[in-house]
């Protein structure tokens, strides 16, 4: 049993284990460059599975469109890890014993080694190596009777040491911001919105970590002032910027609005969270006059569904005011979709847009009257009507027409629908992930461990002087580089010419 | 800010004469190859020590005097894409390495300065051929397919980080060319060393490909390190699998199975050079397919 562990464990840390599982690693990752995921994509998911048939079906069993949350993955990973660690222990504590280690004894035969040099010379054996001494300072040395073992190069372990267990620490702090960190999404209204932390409800999207339920957020309220998109003539986006306010700390007590210029590249850093700019919109609005003389106005945003001119759909939904029969009050409700062009082009008497920008919006509105299914307890999209009640003839087509910014419209009934203007909405992502600043520690210690261990060379060098029978001294040199002999070679010639050809 | 016309056009006609160059010194390189006899000795391998030993002078063959203008057009076609280089950034004010064409130029550069560096020290002069024909490939699909008129980037890209994300991994990259060529020479030379008896020892192949991957190694962590540094502050989180993300990992993983094979018995040599090919071949991948066919965060190629 024990020898049956110890060679499983032996067999776990081995290098040859360790460049298996590299590969499997390299393997296993390429999926999720290659097939649609989830967590990048989840639309884009479904295109495929929906395609492939069963083999989407299989490969979604899998985990494949997950790959980096499959067990699997995990599996390899970690068992890599551990056969790292196995690796590591051994090394770490013949670290601490060769730290203190003299170098070894010098060989009988220096002439054998990979780089020899020797010369004679008039000088005695004592001057030679004396001289020598005085040529190998910042090597570790150790002197005896004719002779000198050197070594240098202790630091390519330790930097060895300091990457790999980087590596470790990366990892572990990895998980930890996986654990409690979260991330979210929000669209706030770019005309003085406000959006605060107060708890999950408060977002759009949300993707909280394993341990995180939500009750716990960081105190934390933005406020959008303004919005600001620049474009180069070609449609190319230029630069965003939102003017903010934001409140954390103590501020959400004295309730002071602290602004910032938020953009892209330029994240608010608050309270140990970070707000980013991550998208744009516009928001049209539209006022409902109805028959009765009360107006409704509705501001919702619409979502671009042309990233390059930002032709945008969505829909606003109205209910009919002053009606207190419920049963009345749903079958009257109202809905404006459609399409808005920011920059407005008519290809025949279909609106187009041809630029991002707001210079001559204009919107091709569909409005439906009926039953808009809000009531019936089942979430529905905000930026879309629920087709399925257009087909059950619940919600029925009453004008179709193209409204620039003031342009009305009368429906048969007496309503009107104006549309009043635009606004910009902005998308916020609000993260949260305090380990990571430990992961750019570890990074940084990778890249400083790496850069060590290699360009120091584990090397050594001796020197053995001899007195002749003809009275004069044979001076030996021999080289050893421990790791890798590239490079040792110029670095030994050098020492091994200064020691002997000066003396020659 | 505007764009400087001049200068941009300046900056493509020293690109395609690099192009030309290149392609001139190429020729040069396999004229030697293919008229010179293959040595006696291999030079290098010898022990003992290399410097004190001086090495009898021989008068330059025909052959070789082919080989040595085709350094020197390397060194000439070198400056002239530095020059291509500058000039971009100058006629857009940015650091010039916004879209894939730009991306080449630096990666091709870092490829044969490494590669001149190399042959200083190395009597590998000869093989220039083969290392300026992927590298002469790469330019000509940059000048035409990829090719992107000096414009300003996205607001993504705005950022210091631009300048020193990728053009350190574009630079690790370029480095990355060289093993691959002379990994893949290796592995031509292993299988029948008589039949090539003009390439050098696959000794000192193994060498020039360890000491470039050892060099462009810690660069291309860095690199990795510096994108996910500039992704925190641009995309809101420093990791995310975007699909360029997990290929320069996956390459990352491939070179240190080449570190690791390296130091293992039964890997080193041929094992080890296949796993560099393989490290090299993700490297391309990385370049074409995931910029040009699979959409992610990093599809900055400007081209639609």
């Amino acid at each position: 049993m024990i020898a049956f562990l110890r060679n499983t464990w032996r067999g776990l840390t081995s290098m040859r284990t360790a460049l298996i599982l590299l590969f499997l690693l390299a393997l296993a990752a390429m999926p999720g460059a290659l097939l649609p995921q989830l967590s990048l994509n989840a639309r884009k998911v479904d295109e495929y599975v929906a395609q492939h048939g069963w083999w989407g079906r299989f490969l979604q069993k899998l985990g494949f469109f997950e790959v980096y949350a499959t067990p699997w993955f995990a599996a390899i990973y970690l068992m890599l890890f551990v056969s790292l660690i196995g690796c590591l222990l051994p090394r770490t504590f013949e670290y601490f014993k060769q730290a203190t280690a003299k170098p070894v004894l010098t060989p009988r035969n220096l002439s054998r080694l990979p780089h020899h040099a020797q010369a004679e010379t008039d000088s005695s054996p004592e001057e030679v190596l004396a001289e020598a001494e005085q040529h190998l300072r910042g090597w570790r040395k150790q002197a005896d009777e004719n002779t000198i073992s050197a070594e240098r190069g202790f630091l390519r372990e330790t930097g060895n040491l300091v990457f790999h267990f980087a590596l470790l620490g990366l990892l572990v702090s990895f998980a930890i911001g996986k654990m409690v960190g979260y991330e979210g999404t929000v669209i706030v209204q770019a005309n003085g919105g406000q959006f605060c932390n107060g708890g999950i409800a408060n977002y759009d999207t949300f993707r909280p970590g394993l341990r995180v339920d939500g009750s716990d957020l960081t105190p934390l309220c933005v406020k959008v002032d303004d919005f600001k998109a620049e474009y180069l003539p070609n449609g190319q986006a230029k630069s965003f910027h939102a003017g903010i306010g934001y409140q954390s700390g103590e501020d959400l007590e004295s309730g002071t609005w602290r602004p910032f210029d938020l953009e892209v590249n330029h994240p608010l850093r608050t309270a140990g969270d970070r707000v980013y700019l991550q998208g744009h919109g516009y928001t049209p609005q539209f006022t409902v006059t109805f028959p009765n003389g009360v107006k409704r106005t509705s501001a919702t945003q619409w979502v671009p569904v042309d990233p390059v001119t930002l032709a945008s759909e969505g829909a606003a939904k109205f209910d009919p005011p002053n009606i207190t029969d419920p049963e009345q009050r749903r079958k009257n409700q109202l809905a404006v979709t459609g399409l808005f062009a920011p920059s407005s082009a008519m290809h025949g008497s279909i609106l187009t847009s041809n630029f991002p920008a707001l210079n001559n919006p204009m919107v091709a509105v569909d409005v439906y009257r009926g039953d808009l299914g809000t009531d019936d307890g089942r979430g529905q999209s905000i930026f879309s009507i629920d087709k399925s009640l257009v087909d059950q003839g619940r919600l029925t087509k009453v004008a179709r027409k193209n409204l620039a910014v003031g342009d009305e419209l009368s429906l048969d009934d007496g309503t009107r629908i104006r549309f009043d203007g635009v606004n910009d909405w902005v998308s916020l992502q609000i993260s949260h992930d305090p380990s990571q600043v430990w992961v750019l520690l570890f990074a940084v210690l990778i890249i400083v461990g790496l850069g060590v261990s290699l360009t120091v060379k584990r090397r050594r060098f001796w020197v053995r002087a001899t007195r002749q029978d003809d009275g004069r001294t044979l001076v030996e040199a021999g080289g050893l580089a421990r790791t890798d002999q590239a490079g040792y070679g110029e670095e030994f010639t050098r020492l091994a010419t200064s020691l002997l050809i000066k003396e020659t | 800010m505007p764009v400087n016309e001049t200068l941009a056009t300046y900056s493509d006609w020293t690109f395609n004469s690099a192009v030309g160059v290149y392609v001139l010194a190429m020729v040069l390189y396999l004229c030697e190859q293919a008229f010179s006899r293959a040595p006696k000795k291999e030079p290098v391998a010898a022990g003992g020590i290399p410097g004190l030993v001086e090495e009898p002078r021989r008068d330059l063959g025909r052959p070789e005097r082919l080989g040595r203008m085709g350094a020197a057009l390397t060194v000439l076609g070198a400056a002239l894409q530095l020059v291509a280089l500058v000039l971009r950034g100058l006629s857009t004010g940015r650091a010039p390495w916004g879209n894939m064409y730009e991306y080449v130029i630096l990666l091709t550069l870092a490829a044969v300065v490494t590669w001149i560096v190399l042959m200083a020290k190395f009597p590998i002069r000869r093989l220039g051929g083969f290392v300026l024909l992927p590298i002469v490939i790469l330019m000509f699909l940059g000048g035409t397919v990829l090719y992107a008129e000096a414009a300003p980037v996205m607001p993504a890209l705005q950022s210091y980080w631009l300048a020193i994300h990728v053009s350190v991994i574009s630079i690790s990259s370029g480095i990355l060319l060289v093993p691959g060529i002379a990994s893949i020479l290796f592995l031509i030379k292993d299988r029948k060393p008589e039949k090539f008896p003009k390439v050098p020892s696959t000794d000192v192949l193994d060498r020039i490909a360890y000491r470039s991957t050892v060099l462009a190694f810690p660069l291309f962590t860095a690199g990795i390190i510096c994108g996910a540094i500039w992704a925190e502050a641009a995309w809101g989180r420093f990791w995310g699998w975007d699909p360029k993300e997990t290929v320069a990992f996956v390459s990352w993983v491939v070179y240190a199975a080449y570190l690791h094979a390296r130091a293992t018995a039964g890997w080193r040599g041929r094992g080890a050079a296949w796993i560099n090919v393989l490290g090299f071949a993700f490297t391309v991948f990385n370049l074409f397919f995931i910029n040009l066919v699979t959409s992610g965060l990093h599809s900055y190629a400007g081209l639609n």
